[in-house]
């Protein structure tokens, strides 16, 4: 019975993971073009794609192996631009289903990205390790193989193509939060302030040195101010 | 030192470097917490981020303005009946992102 709902579970990971697959598809392979261009190895940026799971530090990275950069560099440079899966991971371990192990805790951190960790918390119950596993494996494969065919095959993809596609991760997001906005009115002013908050941090140019934490730091003052403002009812506390 | 064996290393000091900042909250923090505030904060925490990761940049991620912000009106428009599901707000925005990039193409 057990096995029988494990796979189930898994199952259902994969199938919420489709849409991040295919859109991982895509970015890696622009991601696996540039780096060719760059220079980079083949075998290099493949790697580096199976190993990090990461765009904007990957971009990033690639950046600094093509000019041999220092450790130091890339250290500091992954240490700011990745920051916000610290504060994601932090969200989700109190959503991960109690039964987890440490070990299978080690394994599942491997794969929080922005997208997979927007599914995981976009379920009402609990995650357990196999919706984890299922969730993750295909965006990983999709994000390997975007990057081979990338750093092979060149421009073959329309750039049209990959911009309209660039939208769709995107709308993702938009629906997430729109989706618990139903269930949870609260949820509405926390999103405005991060939103009018993220403008401010992009559009004036005092706060560009910023730019690579502007979401932590949004997503900081908006939760605080949500935390304060309407902290969310105590297990067995009244509704109303 | 050979130029693709330090690109190698490096990628090795990504990787953990990256491993270690999703792995440290799941590690610390495995007990539920009881702190009202602390609950409260992670509750709001997904929802900040998300949106703060989308806007402003949704209204040039297509690398054009008009095209972008016709994209992100279809996926909120969509996103608010309740019963399209999220595969199929994304297909929508890519969708009226192709649509608007056709029509500015031969106007």
């Amino acid at each position: 019975m057990l096995k029988v709902q494990n796979k189930k579970n898994f199952i259902n990971g994969v199938k919420d993971s489709v849409p991040v697959a295919l859109a991982y598809l895509a970015v890696s392979f622009a991601l696996g073009v540039s780096a060719s261009n760059l220079g980079l190895k083949w075998f290099v940026t493949v790697i580096m794609s199976m190993t990090n799971l990461t765009s904007a530090g990957q971009q990033a990275g690639i950046l600094i192996i093509a000019a041999s950069g220092t450790v130091i560099e890339i250290i500091f440079t992954q240490l700011v631009i990745n920051a916000r899966y610290f504060l994601m991971s932090l969200s989700l371990s109190q959503r991960l289903d109690p039964k987890i192990t440490l070990l299978e805790r080690l394994l599942i951190a491997f794969g929080i990205t922005d997208e997979i960790f927007a599914i995981a918390v976009s379920k009402k119950e609990y995650v357990t390790k196999w919706y984890m596993l299922g969730l993750i494996s295909l965006p990983w494969l999709g994000w390997t193989s975007g990057t081979l065919l990338g750093v092979f095959m060149g421009d073959v993809l329309p750039t049209v193509i990959v911009s309209a596609l660039s939208i769709a991760i995107y709308a993702m997001f938009i629906s997430i939060v729109i989706t618990a906005l139903f269930n949870d009115v609260k949820i509405l002013p926390v999103v405005i302030i991060s939103a009018i908050l993220s403008c401010v941090l992009y559009y004036v140019p005092i706060f560009a040195p910023l730019s690579e934490v502007s979401c932590v730091i949004c997503g900081i003052v908006a939760s605080v101010f949500g935390a304060l403002m309407f902290p969310i009812k105590e297990e067995g506390e009244q509704n109303g | 030192m050979d130029k693709t064996l330090y690109s190698l290393i490096l990628v090795a000091v990504m990787a953990i470097v990256t491993y270690i900042i999703r792995v440290t909250p799941f590690v610390f923090f495995r007990k539920k917490i009881k702190s009202r505030f602390i609950k409260s904060f992670l509750y709001y925490v997904p929802y900040a981020v998300l949106i703060a990761m989308t806007f402003p940049t949704v209204f040039s991620v297509t690398g054009n303005a008009i095209t972008s912000i016709v994209g992100t009106v279809v996926a909120i428009v969509s996103a608010l009946n309740k019963k399209t599901m999220m595969v199929v707000v994304a297909l929508l925005a890519v969708i009226a992102v192709l649509l608007s990039e056709g029509i500015l193409y031969i106007i």
